[in-house]
Order: C-alpha cells, then structure tokens, then sequence
C-alpha cells in the first residue's frame, strides 16, 4: 500500500509558485500576442488581395496541422541556426505559442465574422459606412459575441500546451514539478499538486468566462 | 424643366453568363415617385440594387446630379472607388425587404448610427436628430429599445428612420412590405405615401400593385432582360399595351373581390 506524504512538496511550495509565475507569464504573453496575430492573420485571410490571402492561409494551415512540440523545436534549435540569432527558451516558446494560438484564433475570428448575415454589411454599406467602419461598427460586435465560447475554449488550450515549454528548460509549473519531484521523491504527489493548480486556475478562468457569456445574452440584443 | 436626378443610360447586369437586364435607359426627375413591377427573377430587385451599387453593374453609366460616378474600365465596365460609393449611398439611401436593422444598437442608436460614423456627427446630436426621425415614422416611444423587441412594421419603419436621417435625395425601397405579416403592410405602406406627399424621390419595387397604382407617378414594368412597358399608372395598370404586362396583371387580377 502506496503512503500518500504532501509534507515534502508542501516544504517546498515556494519551488512551485515560481513554476506557475512563469507559466501565467508565458500564457498571458501567448495569449494576448496570439489574439493580436489571430486578428491580424484572419483580416489578412479574409481579402480579396492574393498577397495578403495566400501566405495567411498558408501560415494557419501549417500552424494547425503541424505539432506544437515541433514548433516549438524548431523554434528554439532551427531559428538560431538559419537566422544565426541567440534565442532565449522563453522567447522561443512566446514565439510558437503566439503563432500557434494566433493560427486557431484567426480561424475562430474568421468563422465569426463570415457568420454575420450579408444583410447587415448591405444595411452598413447603403448608409455609407467604408469596408473598415462597416467592421469596426457592425460586423465585429456582433462576432465577437459569437466567437466568445470558443475564444475561451482555445485560451484553455494555450494554457495547457505551455507545459510543452519544459522540454526546453523554461521554468514553467512542469519544469518545476519534474525538477521537485526528482528531489524529493515524491513524483506521485508533486504532480498531483500540479494537476490541481490547474484544475483550480483554469476551472477560475471558466467560472468567469460563463458569467460573461450570461452577460452578453442578457444585454437582450440577440435577434436569432 | 429641371434637370433629372438620377439617369441609367446602357445600363446593364450580368451575373457570369445570365444576364439579368441590359440597355437600360431611365431619367428620374426630382419629385417623381417610380414603382418597379415585373414577375419575381425578372430583375427589378437587381436593377434597384445596382443604383446604389451593392450590386456592381456590369455595363452602362450612372449619373447622379448629371455627374457621372465611377470610372469606366478598359474594359468597358464601371469601376467605383470605396470614396465614391461612400458618397453614392448617403445620397441614395436604401430600405431592404428584411430590414436590416443592426441588432447590437438600440433603435435610436441604429437611426443615429449612419450620422456619427459617417458624418462624424457628434453622439448627442445624432441621437437628437434620430429621436426627430422615429418621430416622424411613429416610434419616438422605441427609441431606448432593441430591435428584436419590435414587431416587423416597427422594424421596417426604424429601417426607414435610418435611411432618413441621412438626408438622401433619392430613396430605394426593394419590396418593403414583402416580409411583413399582412395586417402589418399598411402602417410601412402609411410611411411612404407620407414621404411621396413631401414630394421625395423615390423607387419602388413592389408586390402591392394597389399601392403602387395610388404612389407611383410613373411605373416601370420590367420583363424579357430590360423595360418592357412603361407610363403612368392608368397607362400600364388600366390599360396595358403589352402581352406580358396584360398577362401579369390578369394574374393579378384572378383573386380579386
């Protein structure tokens, strides 16, 4: 019979938190850059001009279908070497994750907007309103209320892949746990502490993502 | 004799190889008031939506104010800047058969929307002059509330509302009244004949042949790609002088009491 002792892990709590500072530092850098390039690359997806449609396209596809851990390899051992630049584990890992989660948020913006009735861009254009402020004014309101589920959904999952960062040493919650659990003997426990750290945090994060999903629908606007 | 707001000349719609009507020729005159008539996919929703240029017509000029608008191609059709198009529509304003409305606004905020995005128009402002047009139209009341509370007549006159409040010298209405319960039709069909007794100009598409015998100073009655007949009311609904105008109206005419 295995005998369950938190007493070491919890001596070296400290050990942790650290780990999860840097793990909600990387997730919030990925997330908002990742939002910033997923606009950006779903604009850039949406336009008539070939320029700007292909390579975007080009860059989700690969992004989605390829392994994150891959990603992430090769950005931290191949950039260095094809660009000939010094790379940081935490540079690398913000770099994949950005564009990572930026690929999955721009189809997930992407989706949104083309989900906006033709109707409401033909009411916006035949008062006058410019492609931009069609889009700004009507068309992206409307969408983002669309896209909120599955924006959180993929916030989750950005935070969860970040534990890939710990293959190339960044002091992330896993790095930690596995460096803690390989000095106190405890692995079963450490990870079951870790398990519950983002159990805690993300179950946190869902709470008040439902509550302001609540708030949008019952800001009454909604026309089904 | 004044000059005509709005002329078509060689104005034409092609969608790939269908096309839609061509070789139209039409002068609107400050004032007049068009109904469009014709059996559905004969074009009259395509042709009213090329005059605004949601839809881009494939052949033909446009000139508003005896000014041409957009540049002719090489290849002979029309090309319209964003700039251009910007200025077209504030000047012809558009109310849609499905209203439109933008459903994120309140009602006033959809009315005032078009004054302070486009016109930059201060919010406090806008707001005022949106009141001033929900009054005319019979919501004033509505003002604070969301569309989706509205019944369909309330909608479509909030849509009008909108369309107003940018001053247009010329207003389209593609089949206004086509999505609305019938005991809903009169209080949107009461609104426009408010308007055509102000004297605006106005193109009408239309199922409601009675309104548009009473609205209309001319009709138009589009068949086989183009105008097939047209004239006053009495000319082409009394006494048309064409076969399928004839037929259309003998249709018209099996169901009534």
């Amino acid at each position: 019979m295995y005998e369950w002792d938190f007493s070491p892990v919890l001596a070296e709590g400290g050990f942790l938190l650290v780990g999860f500072r840097n793990t909600l530092v990387l997730t919030a850098t990925a997330l908002s850059g990742g939002l910033v390039v997923g606009l950006l690359l779903a604009f850039a997806r949406l336009s008539h001009r070939r320029w700007l449609k292909v390579p975007a396209g080009i860059v989700i596809e690969v992004f989605r279908t390829t392994p994150p851990l891959v990603q992430l390899f090769w950005f931290y051992f191949g950039l260095p070497i094809v660009l000939s630049i010094e790379m940081t584990p935490f540079l690398a890992a913000s770099l994949t994750f950005m564009i990572q989660s930026g690929a999955f948020f721009a189809e997930i913006f992407r989706a949104g907007i083309v989900s906006i009735e033709r109707g409401q861009w033909e009411a916006a254009n035949a008062i006058g309103m410019t492609y931009n402020q069609c889009m700004r004014r009507v068309i992206l309101p409307q969408a983002v209320k669309r896209m909120f589920p599955s924006m959180m959904e993929r916030s989750i999952e950005l935070m969860k892949t970040t534990t890939l960062v710990a293959t190339v040493s960044y002091a992330d919650l896993l790095f930690q746990a596995n460096e803690l659990a390989q000095k106190t003997f405890r692995p079963l426990e450490v990870f079951t502490v870790v398990a519950l750290i983002y159990f805690v945090s993300i179950s946190f994060i869902s709470f008040i993502a439902s509550r302001m999903e609540r708030r949008f629908a019952k800001s009454g606007e909604f026309t089904p | 004799m004044s000059a005509p707001v709005l002329r078509l000349s060689g104005f034409g719609k092609q969608f790939g190889s269908l096309r839609v009507f061509s070789d139209v020729d039409l002068d609107v005159m400050p004032g007049d008031r068009i109904a469009i008539l014709g059996a559905s996919g004969s074009g009259k929703s395509t042709l009213l939506r090329c005059i605004n240029v949601l839809e881009t017509p494939s052949e033909g000029r446009l000139e508003l104010d005896g000014e041409l608008v957009g540049q002719p191609s090489r290849a002979g059709d029309m090309r319209f800047s964003e700039r251009e198009l910007c200025a077209l529509r504030q000047r012809v304003g558009m109310v849609f058969q499905q209203f439109n409305l933008f459903p994120h606004m309140t009602v006033a905020g959809n009315v005032a929307e078009g004054l302070k995005t486009v016109r930059s128009v201060k919010s406090q402002k806008a707001l005022e002059r949106a009141v001033a047009e929900l009054q005319r139209v019979g919501l004033a009341d509505k003002a604070d509330t969301y569309p989706s509370r509205l019944s369909g007549g309330q909608k479509q006159r909030v849509a009008i509302a909108r369309a107003l409040a940018m001053d247009p010298e010329i207003l389209l209405f593609d089949e206004p009244t086509s999505a609305l319960d019938p005991a809903l039709v009169g209080e949107v069909l009461g609104v426009i004949e408010q308007l055509a007794n102000e004297g605006r100009t106005m193109l009408l598409v239309t199922h409601e042949i009675g309104f548009a015998y009473h609205f209309a100073t001319r009709i138009l009655y589009l068949a086989e790609g183009g105008i097939y007949e047209s004239g006053t009311p009495d000319e082409v609904l009394k006494n048309p002088k064409r076969p399928l105008t004839q037929q259309f109206l003998a249709e018209h005419r099996r169901f009534q009491f």
